[in-house]
This record gives C-alpha cells, sequence and structure tokens, in this order.
C-alpha cells in the first residue's frame, strides 16, 4: 500500500503551525522523525510519497536531515524493514539541496521535479540510469524484456536490477522488477 | 583605566582592521570605550561586528555614537541602536528608533541570532523584502531570491550551531561606486563566540595536525567542508552558500581569529587567505552580490 506523507502539514503540526519553510537542524529533526514514526507503523514492503509541494525554503541542512538522514535510514533498514521512497512535488531550488545531500550519501532517490518529471537524483552510473528509465517506462518488466530492451546481456541485466533493488530504487515482484511510480 | 578605541570615519570589513588591531593590545577584562563619534558610515559588517565587539569584552563596554545625525539616524533605522543598548554602556544621544522613517535600502534591520527560531525569523523577512531588489536592481533570476534565502538561512545556522552564543545578522542593499561601480547587496553576520578552530578541535578525537591554526581550520570548513559533527550530510551548509555566491559572481569571506578567507570574484582584489591578523574571537562572515551585468 502507498502512504502519502504531506511534509508541509507535518513542519505546520510538529514544529509551527506559522511555518512553511523548511530551515534549520532541529525543524528538519523534528519533521524527519514524525516521517519515521510514520514509516515504522507501516506493514512490508511499503512505498511512501513523501510530497515537498506544500514546503516553501528548503536549505541543505533540513534537506539533510529530512531526505538524507531518513534515506539513509532506510537504505539501511534501521527505522523499518523493505521500504520503499519516492519524494515529490519539489521545485529547483529544492532539488538543489536534495541533490547535494544524495551525493554526500552516496544514495540516489526517484524525484518528481516541477515539470512532472520523475528522475533519479544522486550518484547512479549510466548503466543503472538507462536501466532505470527503461524499468520506469514500462512500469513492470521481465529481466529477459529488459536485456531484450537494452539490448544487453541477461547476467549483466540481472545484476544491475539487484543493484537497484538494493538502492531501493525499484520492488522485486517475484521474477518481474516493478518501478516504484508504477506502484503508487 | 577607560581605554578609548577610534572607529574610522568610514567602517567596512577592511577599515574594521584598525579596531580589531586596537583591541588587541587591550585585555578583554579592561574597560574600552568605543568612540564612533566621528564615524560618517558604516557597512552591516562594521554594524554587526560593533556589536560582536561588546561581545567579546568581559567587562562591559561604552560606546559613544555618530555625533552626525544623518549617520545616527541611519544607523538607528539599520538597527543599531536597539541592539547596542542592549551590550554597550550607552553614551551620549541616542536617536530613537520612532523618531527615524523605514529605510528602504535595508533588506533586514540588525538582527539577533541564538536560536533556530530566530532562522526562521530571519527567512520569512527577508523573504517577502528581497525579490523586489535582487530581481530588479541586481537583475538576478527570480529564483535567486530562494537561494538568497538558502544562503542567510545557512550563515545563520552557523551561528546557532557553532558560535556558542549569539551574534547578529543585517542585509543592505548599495550602490557600490568604488570598488564595484554597480548595485550589491551585502549579508553581514557576526559573532564572537567560539571561532571556526575551536569548534572544529571541539570533534571528538580530534587531534592537530602539523599545521593547525584559524586558517587551517578556515580552509577545512570553507574548502573541505570540514565540520565539528561526523555525520556524513554535515557541512555542506557552507559548500552550499559558496555555490550560490560563485554562480552569482559574488564575494565570500570569513574571518576567524587571526585568518581571513575569502572566495574572491574578478571584480575584487582581496587575498584568498590573509593570516596574521589581529586576533578577534567568532566569525565574522561578509556576503556580497553584486549586480548582473548582462550583455548589450
Amino acid at each position: 500500500m502507498t502512504h502519502h506523507i504531506d511534509v508541509g502539514s507535518v513542519l505546520r503540526r510538529t514544529v509551527c503551525d506559522l511555518y512553511s519553510n523548511l530551515v534549520t537542524r532541529p525543524t528538519g529533526a523534528a519533521v524527519r522523525r514524525e516521517i519515521e514514526g510514520v514509516l515504522a507503523g507501516l506493514d512490508s514492503p511499503s512505498l511512501t510519497v513523501i510530497d515537498f509541494s506544500q514546503v516553501g525554503l528548503l536549505d541543505f541542512s533540513c534537506a539533510d536531515e529530512v531526505v538524507g538522514k531518513l534515506l539513509d535510514a532506510v537504505h539501511r533498514q534501521v527505522i523499518v524493514t523493505d521500504a520503499y521512497v519516492l519524494v515529490r512535488g519539489v521545485r529547483d531550488d529544492h532539488l538543489e539541496a536534495i541533490e547535494a545531500v544524495m551525493q554526500r550519501y552516496d544514495l540516489a532517490v526517484i524525484v518528481e521535479g516541477e515539470d512532472g518529471a520523475w528522475r533519479a537524483v544522486g550518484p547512479l552510473d549510466d548503466e543503472l540510469r538507462r536501466l532505470l528509465d527503461v524499468v520506469q517506462r514500462q512500469g513492470r518488466a521481465e529481466p529477459s524484456e529488459l536485456a531484450a530492451a537494452l539490448d544487453e546481456e541477461m547476467a549483466v541485466v540481472k545484476e544491475a536490477l539487484d543493484r537497484l533493488v538494493r538502492q531501493r530504487l525499484v520492488m522485486r515482484d517475484e521474477s518481474a522488477y516493478v518501478s516504484l511510480t508504477s506502484v503508487m | 583605566m577607560t581605554t578609548v578605541i577610534t572607529v574610522p570615519l568610514s567602517l567596512d570589513d577592511e577599515t574594521f582592521e584598525e579596531i580589531f588591531e586596537q583591541l588587541a593590545a587591550v585585555s578583554p577584562e579592561q574597560k574600552v570605550l568605543i568612540d564612533a563619534r566621528r564615524t560618517r558610515w558604516a557597512s552591516p559588517y562594521g554594524l554587526t561586528a560593533l556589536l560582536a565587539v561588546a561581545q567579546s569584552r568581559a567587562e562591559r563596554a561604552a560606546f559613544a555614537g555618530p555625533d552626525h545625525e544623518e549617520t545616527a539616524s541611519y544607523w538607528a533605522r539599520a538597527g543599531f541602536y536597539r541592539h547596542a543598548e542592549a551590550v554597550f554602556e550607552m553614551h551620549g544621544r541616542v536617536p530613537r528608533q520612532r523618531e527615524v522613517p523605514w529605510e528602504s535600502t535595508v533588506l533586514l534591520e540588525i538582527t539577533d541570532v541564538s536560536a533556530s527560531d530566530d532562522v526562521h525569523t530571519v527567512v520569512e523577512r527577508i523573504q517577502a523584502r528581497a525579490q523586489a531588489i535582487l530581481v530588479h536592481e541586481l537583475h538576478l533570476d527570480p529564483q535567486a531570491t530562494l537561494r538568497f534565502a538558502m544562503t542567510l538561512s545557512e550563515v545563520c545556522q552557523n551561528i546557532v550551531e557553532h558560535a556558542g552564543q549569539g551574534g547578529w545578522v543585517a542585509v543592505q542593499s548599495y550602490h557600490f561606486r568604488q570598488r564595484l561601480g554597480r548595485h550589491a547587496v551585502v549579508i553581514a553576520v557576526c559573532d564572537a563566540g567560539l571561532g571556526f578552530r575551536r569548534s572544529l578541535e571541539s570533534t571528538p578525537g580530534w587531534k592537530p595536525r602539523d599545521r593547525w591554526d584559524d586558517g587551517a581550520a578556515l580552509e577545512d570548513a570553507l574548502v573541505r567542508g570540514v565540520s565539528r559533527y561526523r555525520d556524513p550530510g554535515r557541512g555542506q551548509g557552507l559548500a552550499g552558500v559558496r555555490k550560490f555566491v560563485g554562480r552569482w559572481n559574488g564575494k565570500l569571506s570569513i574571518r576567524s581569529g587571526t585568518a581571513r578567507i575569502a572566495i574572491v570574484p574578478a571584480w575584487d582584489d582581496a587575498v584568498p587567505l590573509q593570516e596574521g591578523l589581529p586576533h578577534f574571537p567568532g566569525a565574522q562572515v561578509q556576503i556580497t552580490i553584486p549586480e548582473r551585468v548582462t550583455a548589450a
């Protein structure tokens, strides 16, 4: 089941109902703890969409607290097992802060930008990026279909798909691989 | 005995060194009188750094403001006296805030920053006022307002996280006739707290390197993104500020202890790293963002 979290509402509920800007570490940490609490209560596997559309400013410190530390914990399966996260409603300035944070953690996340397009943000090599694009387009695909689409050897594609699963950028459903946005 | 510290006629980040030099010769316990009676002009750096001087003294410092009415009125409009009265022993006439009209070039009056809530206040205020000046006077992209507010948020957070006490921030627009010949917006953030070197030295397990001084600490923080915290996400605030300032062809300078580091654009001739300056505690940051020159 997909769970939506409106970060703007979390901010106003947990920190101050007058704030629309996600700035400062204590603010970011309070928002992250609230989101972690929600994630910890979800059944596995879970997909959570974190929505920034009601957030004014997102500074680097808050991006680190809310996105960096949260995804690091999800990736290391500290707060919850088998969780997947999508980020949406981000403006270009949000994206800049999120991108910087993802580089620091050496992690990637799928983000919907202002243009409505979903893209992987963070360090990801070209091979994985190409494969992810195809999975995103197809929604759900067998490794053989993906190998054919990319004109690659099956073993290479399978290995790359497993890396995408480990990075929590695609889900595995029996023998097929599923894009997070198709589940949403 | 009170030592008189003479404030230069024109007070900015360069001329403030004269004050630091005079202060370095006086022990912090000794009473000083900051004499600004002859001063005719001060930048946001000058005004916020004066407040930091008061913060650095064990014995409450005395302050005599500018005799020149227009200068005193301008300092009042910038919010200087409101804070000065709290930290200095005031001498002479103090203009009341209500006596002076609002100053349109002041984007952010001098504001004290000691907690995370103060940073929220600064960001809310600046967003409301900066758009017109950044877009119409400096001809920056409308998106620049958000990045400008991010910049301000990060430099203010440095006080909250690293100074160990409060500091002050001010933002103002100017016409920089001599140095630049164009409009510019200046952010100044000053405190007399721990400073970069002592902040980094508080890292658990920290050990001094062969070369370890204020200059090395500033290089670590600004160039290498080192923080006293071990989290991988730490240290990116200043890196982000540096990136934005570079994109706007701006100048960023940070003075701490006995050194000053600067990201220097082509229009300025500052030295990237100055060492052996008179010691002053804390951190004094100045960011200058010039009007964008578009090709004809």
